[in-house]
């Protein structure tokens, strides 16, 4: 009886395995085309995007110099991180607070400023996408912020606050240990109005006119209510987009960190998981602890972007 | 009382400067239905005075690459030039004239891989985006959330396996290990594939009824209707392209792009604080006159060829 079955299970398996390779032979007949539109892509996608990331994974697990040949070692180099590792807690520390700041506000400025532009004279509205647009895509502009907070008289903000007497000498913005994380939040925020910005500027020049139409013969009475119940609604795409955008870069910060505050910064303060990644993996070719990094900030950010699409999700439906 | 007021009013209304200002209101109650003047005037001073801080620092950009060197060392420091002069540029060109390779040849990098990252992108992920716009087929579903899922994290992350796997391929040092990359960013085919899935599927039908290969669809159909689409994608792939560096996967100085090039004459700190404002209001203008040139065409592109199913 149980032999029995034993060879039913024999001779299904191979079966099954046949009929898969016959399906994906049809799909291929079928879809040849579109598989050779796509290859190309996905070629390189699989070799620079997504091998990498395994690579990563499997790296975390071993002790690697560039040298020598990777030594498996398990967890260890998670310990060390996670229980051993004082800098790199502060570096968590101050990433998720970065981000949990950057990240929500730079969203809500994206969308109010794309909204509030949507309403203006299209070449005033054209001037204002480049105004708030520009900062995102001016390369290393960002340094000059180092000149408004420069440490001496000369900085803008201190040579001001001098001349109306509010401080007395001059405020080492940049060594002061309490300053660092907001001057680096003011100038993310500066830089955060890149793709997400952009997409919803589009989003909301693509609305259906109809829509407004029809809502104002249902009775919405002002810009708010038309918000609320018809723009919001139908720009759920772009939204969940932005917010992907948002995140991402949000957790992503380390180059303004170290161009501005330098590294290491003063008490750590302007220390982020990246700048961590970036000191093992580029400083001391730790590749396997600083791959061990990548892969927990990976998880981070997919998690928090997962949570952020459920939530936007559910408060639409 | 109040019919005073009223009468004053009506009385008002038909003397000049309030006569327009009447006739005004009356046309955009009609023209700005559900919009109150106060809140429009409101959020107007809002959005301009976030649009003021903004734009400052990229004023003092520009501001700072004209001071003579006595007016940036100034108290105050003023948020205009004075006596603008060109020394700064002038000291960045002698500087960049006693660099050992040519700064053209930096140049030349930079334009090259801009330009070939740009094309590749847009040709490779339009491709791809076509049949995942507008098909289903095994593995679509698949690859598209693979795509979403790509988007959500830095690039930065996969750092040192992409220098492992560029030196295994044999890579390294040369302008493909910062190309291909970029061409592999999936913001671009994400975008794109956004795009196209608000072409009818019935043009295309009719197409195929007509003969048509996916290839020729492709080209001359999707390529032609996407255009917004792409050059939006020329428009991000160039920007990111432009401030490479080409950090450790360019290690010979022939190779390096020119943000490299400028990066190393702004190391040397505060004396070139003039000239520091010089090569960011330079590399600053390409990007975003890209964008003032693009932006007007996509706006443009946006506006005639509306389209509905």
């Amino acid at each position: 009886m149980a032999k029995q079955k034993v060879e039913k299970v024999k001779t299904e398996a191979p079966k099954k395995r046949k009929l898969q390779s016959m399906e994906w032979k049809n799909a291929w007949k079928l879809h040849k085309e579109k598989y050779l539109l796509v290859l190309p892509f996905a070629l390189i996608f699989l070799l620079f995007t997504a091998l990498p990331v395994a690579v990563s994974m499997v790296l975390s697990f071993t002790n690697f110099n560039m040298l020598q040949i990777p030594d498996f070692i398990a967890l260890e180099n998670y310990i060390n991180l996670i229980v051993f590792d004082d800098i790199f807690l502060i570096a968590v520390k101050n990433t998720l607070f970065f981000a949990i700041v950057t990240g929500p506000v730079s969203y809500l400025m994206c969308f109010v400023f794309a909204w509030i532009i949507n309403e203006l004279p299209p070449k005033v509205r054209a001037v204002m996408v480049c105004v708030f647009y520009a900062p995102s895509i001016s390369g290393n502009a960002f340094v000059i912020w180092k000149l408004l907070f420069s440490s001496d008289m000369y900085g803008y903000i201190n040579a001001y606050l001098l001349k109306w007497n509010i401080i007395s000498s001059p405020i080492l913005w940049f060594e002061t240990a309490e300053y660092i994380m907001p001057i680096l939040i003011i100038v993310q925020l500066w830089l955060s109005l890149g793709v997400g910005f952009l997409s919803f500027v589009a989003g909301l020049q693509s609305q259906d006119m109809a829509l407004y139409e029809a809502g104002a013969i249902d009775g919405i009475k002002n810009r708010w209510q038309e918000l609320w119940y018809i723009t919001l609604p139908s720009m759920k795409p772009q939204l969940m987009f932005g917010a992907v955008m948002q995140i991402t870069s949000s957790f992503g910060v380390a180059g303004i960190a170290d161009a501005l505050v330098g590294f290491p910064s003063v008490d750590y303060a302007g220390h982020f998981i990246l700048n961590h990644l970036n000191d093992y993996g580029g400083l001391r070719y730790e590749m396997g602890y600083a791959s061990a990094i990548a892969v927990i900030l990976f998880f981070v950010m997919i998690f928090a972007n997962i949570l952020v699409q459920k939530v936007l999700r559910k408060v639409g439906s | 009382m109040k019919k005073l007021f009223s009468k004053i009013g009506a009385a008002l209304v038909k003397v000049p400067p309030f006569k327009q200002i009447s006739a005004w209101l009356a046309h955009r109650r009609i023209t700005r239905r559900n919009r109150s003047l106060s809140v429009d005037i409101a959020l107007t001073v809002f959005l301009g005075f976030f649009g003021i801080i903004s734009v400052l620092p990229l004023w003092l950009i520009v501001v700072n690459a004209f001071k003579p060197l006595n007016e940036v060392f100034m108290f105050p420091p003023k948020f205009y030039v004075v006596n603008p002069t060109m020394d700064n540029f002038l000291d960045l060109f002698q500087l960049i004239g006693n660099s050992w390779v040519p700064f053209s040849r930096y140049i030349f990098n930079t334009v090259f891989i801009t330009l070939l990252g740009t094309i590749g992108s847009v040709i490779i992920a339009s491709m791809a985006a076509y049949p995942l716009a507008k098909y289903q087929f095994p593995g679509s579903k698949f690859m598209s959330s693979l795509i979403v899922y790509s988007l959500m994290f830095n690039g930065s992350v996969t750092g040192i396996p992409n220098y492992i796997i560029m030196s295994k391929v044999g890579l390294i040092d040369t302008y493909w290990a910062v190309v291909l990359p970029a061409i592999g960013s999936t913001m671009g085919l994400y975008l794109m594939r956004n795009n196209m899935t608000h072409i009818p599927s019935s043009l295309l039908e009719s197409c195929k009824i007509d003969g048509a290969s996916e290839f020729k669809i492709y080209w001359k159909i999707i390529m032609p209707l996407s255009k917004p689409a792409w050059i939006t994608l020329v428009i991000l792939s160039f920007q990111s392209l432009w401030g490479t560096t080409g950090g450790t996967y360019l290690y010979t100085e022939k190779l390096k792009p020119v943000t490299y090039a400028l990066s190393q004459i702004l190391a040397a700190g505060v004396v070139r604080t003039g000239v520091s404002s010089a090569v960011s209001l330079i590399m600053l203008i390409v990007p975003v006159a890209v964008f003032v040139i693009s932006q007007s065409n996509v706006v443009e592109t946006m506006a005639s060829s509306g389209m509905k199913d």
